[in-house]
């Protein structure tokens, strides 16, 4: 019987084939914590009885997601972070530089194969550079600190084939989307979600990235896309010699097949309050939007704010709509700086801001009134989510969310697109 | 280990921002006041109306959502003493493991519980029975090592155990 793409992961690892549900320990190649969950791993290091990191240079710290800090409480948890990673050599991305999940690719050496943790659900999106990345707590993050290792089940995993090519104002978004709509907020729970076939090898670097980014929004354990010629790219593949490693056996054992054309999705939404509540945008048209946030480490990338600043170039945000629109990472920042984009946003109307998290959690920068409705290229849609249990969120693609912009009303992209 | 307490039923796919809100996380680190806030955004009445040793019954996918390692913590801080479900999110269930908050599963339980009954469960046993109504329900129990680890209350302590 044939691997799937997981097994292969755990081969290569630990050098023998393996089988879902078998348990293994595995040596951890990289790990890193944010703000958010950084301060409680350094308490559950202490409460392990451990004062030694196994080793500093393999863990990082991101200071992303109050960043810069709003308010005592955060900047003290900073503090106990930064004090830490100085006493033990850790690397620390400070205020600024970026979100994790965009930040570590941009400057870390990835390899396909790698098996990385973070302190943070959405670690999964890394899946899309062929590695097997995952979501840990704070305790699991502290005994890889004191050990440089983790217990694993070896996933099950879900087949999804992938045929033709997005149509103009379709976008990866509206992909994982229909699929988490599909399948259901716990449809993928423990599994490792698998994308193949022809229409992956049109997607990009950031979209895979997208669509790995929301597969724990269907309780995946992790996503991840075949090495090929998009990939080699992006990750050190030098000391790899069978590049074909990391692609699944056509008789591999999956738990689950899924399949779609590309061609055939049209824009959608995750409704409130559940990322799975999925419909069609043309459902939703006209409903009144207060406020658009467009980033996040789903969709805080270059080809994101280049669509949205094409649609928002046409007659910019429409009064009386907030659009905030923040790049993942100071990298992402300049490059869009430099392509004359951010001139587009700012022009247009939108507030652009530093990298940070803030929106998407409602730590600080736009945190919603009650009776207010946002149009969200975040990841959650969860009640109180963006900071006020009496506003409501509606997740998009970056065209979904500039047309809506524009608008003043949930709207079709496609509609201002001309496609 | 025997448990015994007051029920609070909850619905399916209760996400961790329900559980703990993201923004408070981010004020402070002291798990006393954050568990003030516990499942806030679902009824903001219900902190103060947990004791301890209360029980909590849910349906699917408890937990949904972020690796926030706050969420058992600031549940088990606020007094509950094991959650039954018909099931958990993954990052949930191991982070309540680590953390000595017992988590089991039982499809369809949430339909035989109402709030204000009272549950017992027997952890090495693996029974769950509503005392209030008299049925019973048996789940698998936990390996040894795990018992080991509720026992003792989490990972870390049960680590500190080992080095005695």
């Amino acid at each position: 019987m044939g691997e799937t793409i997981v097994q292969k992961l755990f081969r290569s690892k630990l050098g023998r084939a393996v089988k879902p549900g078998e348990i293994v320990v595995a040596d951890i190649d990289l790990a890193y914590a944010h703000d958010g969950t950084g301060p409680l791993a350094i308490d559950a290091f202490r409460e392990l009885g451990s004062n030694i990191v196994y080793d500093p240079s393999k863990i990082r710290f991101v200071i992303d997601h109050a960043s810069p800090s709003p308010n005592e409480g955060a900047s003290n948890l900073q503090l106990k972070l930064r004090a830490f990673a100085k006493e033990n050599s850790i690397r620390i991305y400070e205020v600024g530089e970026g979100i994790c999940h965009q930040v570590i690719p941009e400057n870390e050496s990835l390899k396909p194969g790698m098996f990385i943790v973070g302190a943070d659900s959405h670690t999964v999106t890394l899946g899309a550079f062929s590695l097997f990345a995952t979501g840990v707590g704070s305790t699991d993050f502290a005994e890889v600190m004191t050990s440089g290792k983790l217990w694993f089940k070896v996933p099950e995993a879900m087949k999804v084939t992938l045929n033709g090519c997005f149509k103009p104002g379709v976008m990866s978004k509206d992909l994982i989307l229909r699929i988490i709509g599909d399948v259901g907020a716990d449809g993928a729970t423990y599994m490792s979600v698998e994308f193949q076939g022809e229409g992956v090898k049109a997607m990009s670097m950031a979209s895979r990235m997208t669509v790995c980014n929301m597969v724990v929004e269907m309780g995946a354990k992790n996503g991840v896309f075949p090495l090929d010629e998009v990939t080699v790219k992006h990750v050190d593949t030098s000391s790899l010699n069978d590049k074909s490693v990391f692609k699944p056996d056509g008789d591999a054992e999956y738990a689950t097949s899924l399949s779609y054309r590309l061609d055939e999705l049209e824009p959608v939404v995750a409704a409130p309050h559940n990322v799975d509540n999925v419909k069609p945008v043309k459902e939703l048209e006209g409903l009144e939007v207060n406020q658009v946030f467009i980033g996040s480490c789903t969709n805080g990338r270059e080809e994101d704010f280049e669509i949205a600043a094409k649609i928002l170039s046409r007659r910019g945000v429409k009064k009386g709509v907030r659009c905030i629109a923040i790049p993942a990472s100071r990298r992402v920042f300049l490059n869009l700086l430099r392509n004359g984009i951010i001139d587009k946003l700012v022009s247009a109307g939108c507030t652009v801001t530093h990298s940070t998290c803030g929106p998407c959690l409602g730590v600080h920068f736009g945190i919603l009134g009650s009776g207010e409705v946002a149009v969200s290229t975040s990841n959650r849609n969860f009640k109180g989510r963006m900071g006020n249990p009496e506003s409501s969120i509606y997740l998009a693609s970056p065209a979904t969310a500039a047309a809506s912009a524009v608008e003043g009303v949930i709207t079709d992209p496609r509609k201002l697109i001309g496609g | 280990m025997n448990l015994r307490g007051r029920v609070w039923v909850l619905g399916d796919h209760i996400n961790t921002d329900a559980i703990i809100p993201a923004k408070y996380k981010f004020r402070t680190g002291d798990f006393k006041e954050l568990a003030k806030h516990v499942f806030e955004d679902l009824d903001p009445t219900l902190a103060s109306k947990i004791s301890k040793g209360d029980i909590i019954i849910a349906g699917r996918n408890f937990g949904m959502g972020s690796s926030r390692e706050h969420a058992p913590r600031v549940i088990k801080e606020a007094g509950i003493s094991v959650i039954v479900a018909c099931s958990f999110a993954r990052i949930f269930f191991r982070n309540a493991i680590n953390v000595g908050l017992p988590v089991i599963e039982v499809k369809g339980i949430n339909k035989y519980f109402k709030e204000g009954d009272i549950a017992a469960v027997d952890l090495e046993k693996g029974i769950v029975k509503n005392e209030t109504t008299g049925i019973e329900f048996k789940f698998s129990p936990y390996p040894s090592f795990i018992m080991n680890v509720m026992r003792v209350g989490g990972l870390a302590a049960y680590r500190k155990s080992l080095k005695k």
